[in-house]
């Protein structure tokens, strides 16, 4: 009854191609949108903000690239953790080369080279397929870490090979890097970085290059016959993909942690991306961000909860039993929905048409 | 059908989202509350396990014994990392407020972790002690104010092996043309000694060659080959973790490299790394920034109050004076000094970060201060100063025979005049980086 | 096992590479140390701890082979079983006892996951079962270490450490490597002649095949995964006893199934014998690589030369080297 279109009347083209057509997702968005900016930071703890709210946002965006190259393009990726790192170390040498430079053109450059790095790396995909590609992309992620340990160049030869954020203002003086800027600030620049790369990628996704790209995820053959071009199209996905994981990886260094060692973009955090969206739904702007949540809060939640039920389990004990709920529920979903949690959210949606009158 | 299962489960999420939020932890008001980050499971428990047990140990001996500090019961909570920085991060972030006065103090355990919250101790007014790991250049208390360093970092570790390699050689002339090996994790913290050795490499006329091993090291073969068949130096040194210990050490030994020349820094000296290598280690040295054995009084103390009753932490009394057990008291000792000198400064009720900050620019544990405490040789005596936040930096090097460590030298006092314009150089350029102004120490 | 003439080829090209590459290296570069018998010493050690490596990507290869799941879970089934096999021991088991009980173990093991996990996933996509095998890791991660801990703990099969033999007078060759090498290549030959002569071994190949011709003469699915699974762990515990006897018994075990990793794609996912070859290649060229390549470029590099290695393989041939060729329709 709540959520139907009936009655929703559209009188031009651009009504009918907007993003969200349906007057009650357009009222559900501008609520989450309003949340988010506006509730959130009022009312969490530092807490929730910086340890939980932060490094969702920065890996939803990390999944969101990967759901471009893997959910959209089809091409099964295990380097993210590479091209995060890449953007992580891009943003440090753009920031120490030229210190006056503003945090959003930092961000934008890191992107941007780590879209190249993408390109380089993208090159096999073109005869490599399935999860022949996943295991080779590794090759990238294991050659980008050692990379940027190996050579002093890129963390401008400290000793340990650890690369600190200096101070920098994203308005006027609201920092929000550095010791002294507030996770308000912080959380909230986040938010608005994620959320217009978000809008953006969501448009790009129903252009023609994202078409593109779901024809050449569903055959890539057949795609190739009705004349698409093999290399533009995977190269563009891994371009744009990358530019994403760049830009989550430096605001990772920067905004989240402060200062990071390659360590930081091992092999784990791609495994923990591409979890995210399977779990979250392949092929789902959606996914991307409820995949993030569930990987990212379940362990903390799972973690913290004997002790809210006032139960005194050792810390080992917890840990354990928290990778093994966590490794069922995992299981659990995939039974469910093997679609993902984006899918779960369509069938809750079209239940709602329903809902509460049976016919 | 389905579809019931899954509201059930996104109900049951929604109760717990909101228990997240609304239950505030339960605390007693009047106790002194001791945030621990341990790792008790992942790839580094073997490790992590005693040097939690050691800490706890210590902190509940006083509880039971003393009635905690000036008559202030200790609260320890627990969080496990699995050495795994980011759920550190959220470990320090969930316990940094609990307690009357939020944690005091946080160790953890971890250079990656230890990184990650550089800046926030900062905003967050907590001292980070980092014992025998993390930035070494931290010894500059001017520049890095929040983090403390001692008993020793890992530069000074650097220049201590060099030094007994020396002594070993007869003099530091000897050294001239000798070959020096370096085996090291290749992280953050397997690179610290680097330039340290190269300064000293410099200095004596030695030849260095490195080594790198990518984490975790459960494969070295090349490595030892390159080492054992084809370098054959005279000394190799190790700066390793975990898995890579045991796994060099074993690969030494087929490579027939004498294990009397292979000395490691004292993370490569757990009793856990030396089990699987079995008779391989024999012979292996490394450095201790504490010293090693079950039998000092603090030991004894810690059997028949908690063990005879039951209340002790570890499973059995067998891992009571491993060098990670002894690590884990060494902090707690540490860091209960730092809580008793602010409480006789700002009055006996729990202390915050801040008092304690100012307690451990002072922090003085004194060779009557051990006695008292029942570590005297266990320990080096500390004293830091508002610009010196290592102390001393003195290290021994021990012996494994087999079945346990045996030290082999008194404590090393490594070459300060040549560190302390290493650290200044170096915490100078971070403040350059971060646009810090150092504090005026007087 | 067909021989494809560009197989061949492959092979012998990146032989002569190998030979080629050192020995150029350390005519050209002053850094480079480069000596015929120390050659062999750095290759036969690398042939032997490639060995190693196909230990664990066998364990892959099985279970992709007959059901198309790429099982992220085998490291922690290689640690999973080796826990339990020094668990029970320490409990006061005799070693034989412990082993049989440890098959067993893994034997419930594959037929849980054949219920609870396979049976209600079926006919779903590659990625999906992919990740069913990591919620599955995890919660073998947790459930090993909740019953039996996390410390080290030792496993002495009492191969001995030390040095071992000199052949020829100059090249060292360890005991322990060379005996691994035996068991492994004892395994595959085991495997081989199971999957080749015995009735269950053909109706694995019928399955592998193809599900649904399979199940339409007859072959019932269900038995066939729990078998396969169960083999699987089989040759799980054996890597987790070679690697565990060498490493200690400790979590760090589950981190050397990305090792396998780089040795699976050269191989072919689908290839019993290309998993052994692929291990070959893999471990003497990276060991050759760290040895004579990395003194110019800082080294460290075996990890991600593993996985270069790898992929250039792959540019030539995309299924790996043995690996069923993909054919595409439209």
């Amino acid at each position: 009854m709540f959520y139907r279109e009936a009655g929703e009347f559209k009188a031009s083209y651009k009504a009918d191609q907007a993003i969200l057509p349906i007057r009650q997702d357009r009222w559900f968005i501008w609520a989450i949108l309003a949340i988010a900016f506006l509730v959130i930071p009022t009312v969490s703890s530092d807490y929730w903000l910086g340890t939980i709210m932060l490094p969702f946002l920065i890996l939803a965006l990390a999944a969101l690239g990967l759901n471009v190259l893997t959910g959209y393009a089809g091409q099964l990726s295990l380097g993210t953790g590479g091209f995060m790192a890449t953007g992580a170390f891009a943003a440090y040498k753009l920031a120490t080369m030229f210190p006056g430079m503003h945090i959003l053109l930092v961000l934008l450059f890191s992107g941007t080279i780590t879209a190249g790095v993408g390109i380089l790396f993208g090159i096999p995909s073109l005869r490599i397929k399935g999860f022949y590609l996943a295991v080779a992309t590794l090759a990238s992620q294991f050659f980008l870490i050692w990379m940027f340990n190996k050579f002093g160049w890129f963390t401008n030869y400290s000793s340990s090979g650890v690369i600190t954020a200096p101070p920098m203002a994203a308005i006027g003086d609201v920092l929000v890097t550095g010791a002294y800027a507030t996770v308000t600030a912080k959380y909230l620049f986040t938010l608005s970085i994620v959320t217009l790369l978000a809008l953006i990628t969501k448009n790009l996704v129903r252009s023609n290059i994202g078409r593109e790209w779901m024809a050449v995820r569903d055959m890539d053959i057949a795609a190739e016959i009705i004349g698409i071009k093999m290399l533009p199209t995977k190269l563009k996905a891994f371009a744009y993909s990358s530019f994403l994981c760049g830009i989550a990886g430096a605001l990772w260094a920067f905004v989240h942690t402060g200062s990071v060692e390659p360590l930081a973009f091992d092999v784990n955090r791609s495994f923990q991306i591409l979890f995210m969206i399977i779990i979250g739904g392949l092929g789902s702007i959606m996914g991307a961000f409820l995949g993030a949540a569930f990987i990212v809060l379940l362990p903390i939640f799972l973690s913290n909860a004997p002790h809210w039920f006032g139960l005194d389990i050792p810390v080992d004990l917890i840990s354990h039993i928290e990778a093994m709920v966590f490794g069922a529920l995992i299981i659990f979903f995939l039974i469910v929905e093997p679609h993902g949690l984006a899918r779960l959210w369509q069938i809750t949606k079209e239940k709602l048409r329903l809902w509460p009158f049976p016919y | 059908m389905k579809i019931n299962k899954v509201k059930t489960g996104i109900i049951a999420a929604a109760v717990g989202m909101a228990s997240l939020i609304s239950t505030p932890t339960v605390m007693a008001a009047d106790a002194q509350y001791i945030g621990s980050l341990v790792y008790r499971t992942g790839p580094y428990a073997p490790g992590g396990i005693p040097w939690a047990d050691g800490f706890a140990d210590y902190i509940n001996l006083l509880n039971e014994r003393d009635g905690g500090i000036n008559g202030v019961k200790l609260n320890l909570e627990e969080c496990d990392t699995a050495y795994n920085t980011d759920k550190g991060v959220e470990c320090y972030e969930r316990l940094k407020n609990n307690g009357p006065t939020g944690m005091p103090a946080v160790m953890p355990l971890s250079t990656g972790i230890t990184y990650a919250l550089l800046d926030r101790v900062v905003a967050d007014k907590i001292p980070l002690i980092t014992s025998g790991y993390g930035r070494a250049d931290a010894a500059d208390g001017t520049i890095f104010p929040y983090v403390f360093v001692p008993p020793a970092t890992y530069w000074g570790g650097a220049d201590i092996a060099i030094n007994y390699m020396a002594s070993e050689e007869g003099g530091y002339d000897n050294l001239k043309g000798k070959k020096i090996a370096l085996v090291y994790h290749d992280s953050a913290y397997g690179k610290e000694p680097i330039k340290t050795l190269e300064a000293l490499a410099g200095k004596h006329g030695f030849e260095l060659s490195l080594f790198p091993v990518p984490h975790p090291g459960l494969e070295q073969k090349a490595t030892w080959l390159k080492i054992g068949r084809q370098l054959r130096p005279d000394y190799v040194l190790m700066y390793g973790w975990g898995v890579m210990n045991a796994t060099a050490i074993k690969e030494a030994a087929a490579v027939n490299f004498p294990r009397e020349k292979f000395i490691g820094i004292w993370w490569s000296g757990n009793d856990v790394d030396m089990v699987p290598a079995g008779k391989a280690a024999v012979g292996y040295k490394s450095l201790q920034f504490n010293g090693v054995g079950a039998d000092f009084d603090v030991h004894k103390m810690i059997k028949q109050v908690l063990y005879a009753n039951g209340k002790g932490s570890a499973d059995s009394e067998a891992g009571i004076g491993e060098v990670a057990y002894n690590r884990g008291l060494q902090s707690a000792v540490l860091l209960t000094e730092a809580l008793q000198g602010a409480m006789n400064e700002f009055g006996n009720k729990p202390v915050t970060g801040e008092q304690v900050q100012w307690a451990l620019d002072r922090l003085d544990i004194d060779e009557a201060r051990l006695k008292a405490i029942g570590a005297e040789g266990l320990f080096d005596p500390i004293k830091l100063s508002c610009a010196d936040h290592l102390g001393k930096g003195r290290a021994k090097i021990t012996q494994w025979d087999g079945t346990q460590w045996k030290a082999i030298t008194d404590w090393i006092q490594p070459n300060n005049e040549m560190l302390d314009v290493m650290y200044k150089e170096s915490a100078a350029a971070y403040a350059k980086e971060k646009g810090i102004t150092p504090r005026a120490c007087n | 096992m067909r021989l494809e003439r560009d197989v061949i080829y492959i092979i012998l090209a990146s032989l002569l590479l190998m030979v080629a590459i050192p020995w150029m290296a350390g005519t050209l570069s002053e850094d480079i140390f480069f000596e015929w018998p120390f050659f062999f010493e750095v290759a036969i050690g690398g042939l032997l701890s490639g060995v190693m490596y196909s230990l664990v990507a066998l364990g892959f290869v099985l279970i992709f082979k007959a059901s198309g799941v790429f099982n992220f879970a085998q490291g922690a089934m290689v640690l999973f079983s080796a826990l339990t096999l020094v668990g029970l021991n320490e409990m006061g088991l005799p070693m034989w006892l412990s082993v049989i009980v440890t098959l067993l173990v893994m034997l419930v093991l594959a037929i849980a996951i054949e219920r609870v996990v396979l049976r209600s996933l079926v006919n779903q996509e590659h990625i999906i079962l992919f990740m069913a095998t990591i919620g599955i890791a995890y919660f073998l991660d947790g459930f090993g270490q909740t019953i039996w801990g996390s410390e080290v703990k030792n496993l002495d099969i009492g191969f001995s450490q030390e040095p071992g033999f000199y052949f020829d007078g100059l090249i060292l060759i360890n005991d322990f490597d060379l005996i691994a090498a035996v068991i492994a290549g004892i395994l595959v030959i085991v495997l081989a002649l199971f999957f080749q002569y015995t009735r269950i071994g053909r109706a694995l190949r019928a399955v592998a095949d193809d599900h649904q011709a399979a199940l339409s003469v007859g072959i019932p699915l269900k038995h066939i995964w729990v078998i396969v699974w169960a083999v699987a762990g089989i040759v799980a515990l054996v890597a987790g006893i070679m690697w565990g006897s060498k490493l200690g018994v400790q979590f760090s075990l589950a981190l050397i199934a990305l090792k396998a990793l780089p040795v699976l794609i050269l191989g072919g996912f689908t290839s019993v014998p290309g998993a052994i070859i692929g291990g070959l290649l893999i471990g003497a060229g990276e060991k050759l690589a760290e040895v004579f390549i990395a003194p110019m470029i800082g080294g460290g590099i075996e990890d991600w030369f593993a996985y270069m290695l790898a992929l250039a393989f792959l540019v030539f041939r995309p299924q790996g080297l043995f690996g069923e060729k993909i054919i595409e329709r439209v």
